[in-house]
């Protein structure tokens, strides 16, 4: 689901999988993408307000028991994390990889 | 009382003064820094600078304290959700208002829990609707909360329940007759009130009873 239809070039020639062109905040455009029968969603918009809001959506409204939502900011993932959403946020994985990735550096020692 | 006004359009600068002007305490947030500069000019130090929906923002705008009452009426409606969500569960804001931009996301305020919001597209629809009643039924009042609603119902020509005392009418359960305006005057509705056509009612009753009680009250 996307709300370009350009997206779905992203995805290539070979695609076989479905693609709908809406806002995931519409449940008709959800309803069309297939909610109602969704194992699994994982929702990752670049508007982390908006995929909070999804997600909780997606989880009480349609009953998915697995959502995962993608959250830029590290304090608002945490404080919805806290209250049973799962979320994920690059910028707290990108802190730590790049931490890790300076402290695996050797660095000489000055004279 | 100290109000949290998150979004410093028409709307929340409007609101800002007017609460300033009844002697409230008042912080509002505005994250567009031209506008931002303009309400500062004007309000001074009563206008934060930043996203509504971050948690530094909030805290430097005071939600700790917390205040009476968090204001969202950002023009976006997943932002005034966060904001509520944040301002109730987090700093344990007991009231919470928002605004909802598209009528479409009325339903998504509702399954979280935030409530009252104010939607002007719905506003001016019941008020076209109180003007031109397309069912014969028109909502004056919900308060979901308690579960019930006020309404209006016009009393056609030919119903069956004209000549009716009140009293023997089958209305749906919970619901009541409050009053009948009748020829420009008002009165309340006893058990042994006549309904006649062109009777305006109105009625009190528990949401999703309408189709019953337009049931007794409009079928002829």
């Amino acid at each position: 689901m996307d709300e370009k239809e350009e997206a779905l070039s992203r995805l290539g020639e070979g695609w076989d999988g479905g693609f709908v062109v809406g806002q995931a905040i519409d449940t008709s455009v959800l309803r069309r993408a297939g909610i109602e029968d969704a194992d699994a969603v994982v929702v990752s918009t670049d508007g982390d307000n908006t995929n909070i809001v999804v997600a909780q959506v997606v989880q009480q409204r349609f009953g998915v028991g697995c959502v995962v939502a993608r959250i830029l900011d590290p304090n608002r993932a945490e404080f919805y994390s806290a209250q049973g959403l799962r979320t994920f946020c690059p910028t707290s994985l990108a802190i730590s990889a790049l931490t890790e990735a300076v402290k695996s550096c050797a660095v000489p020692a000055r004279a | 009382m100290y109000v949290l006004v998150a979004g410093g359009g028409l709307i929340g600068a409007n609101l800002a003064r007017s609460l300033l002007r009844a002697g409230h305490e008042v912080t509002l947030i505005e994250q567009r820094r031209d506008r931002f500069e303009m309400l500062a000019d004007e309000l001074e130090h009563v206008v934060v600078q930043g996203d509504a929906t971050e948690l530094f923002v909030l805290e430097r705008a005071g939600i700790q304290r917390p205040p009476s009452i968090v204001v969202a009426v950002t023009g976006d409606d997943e932002d005034n959700i966060v904001i509520c969500q944040l301002a109730r569960e987090k700093y344990g804001v007991d009231k919470v208002i928002a605004r909802v931009n598209d009528p479409r996301n009325q339903v998504h305020f509702d399954l979280l829990g935030i409530s009252p919001t104010v939607c002007a597209t719905s506003s001016i629809m019941a008020l076209i609707e109180h003007e031109v009643p397309e069912h014969g039924l028109v909502h004056l009042l919900e308060l979901p909360k308690e579960n019930v609603e006020i309404v209006e119902v016009q009393i056609p020509p030919g119903a069956d329940c004209t000549g009716m005392p009140i009293g023997r009418l089958e209305l749906p359960e919970g619901a009541r007759l409050i009053s009948v305006k009748r020829d420009g005057q008002f009165e309340l509705a006893g058990d042994a009130t006549t309904l006649r056509a062109g009777d305006q009612v109105i009625a009190i009753l528990q949401p999703g009873k309408e189709d019953e009680l337009r049931r007794v009250l409009l079928k002829s």
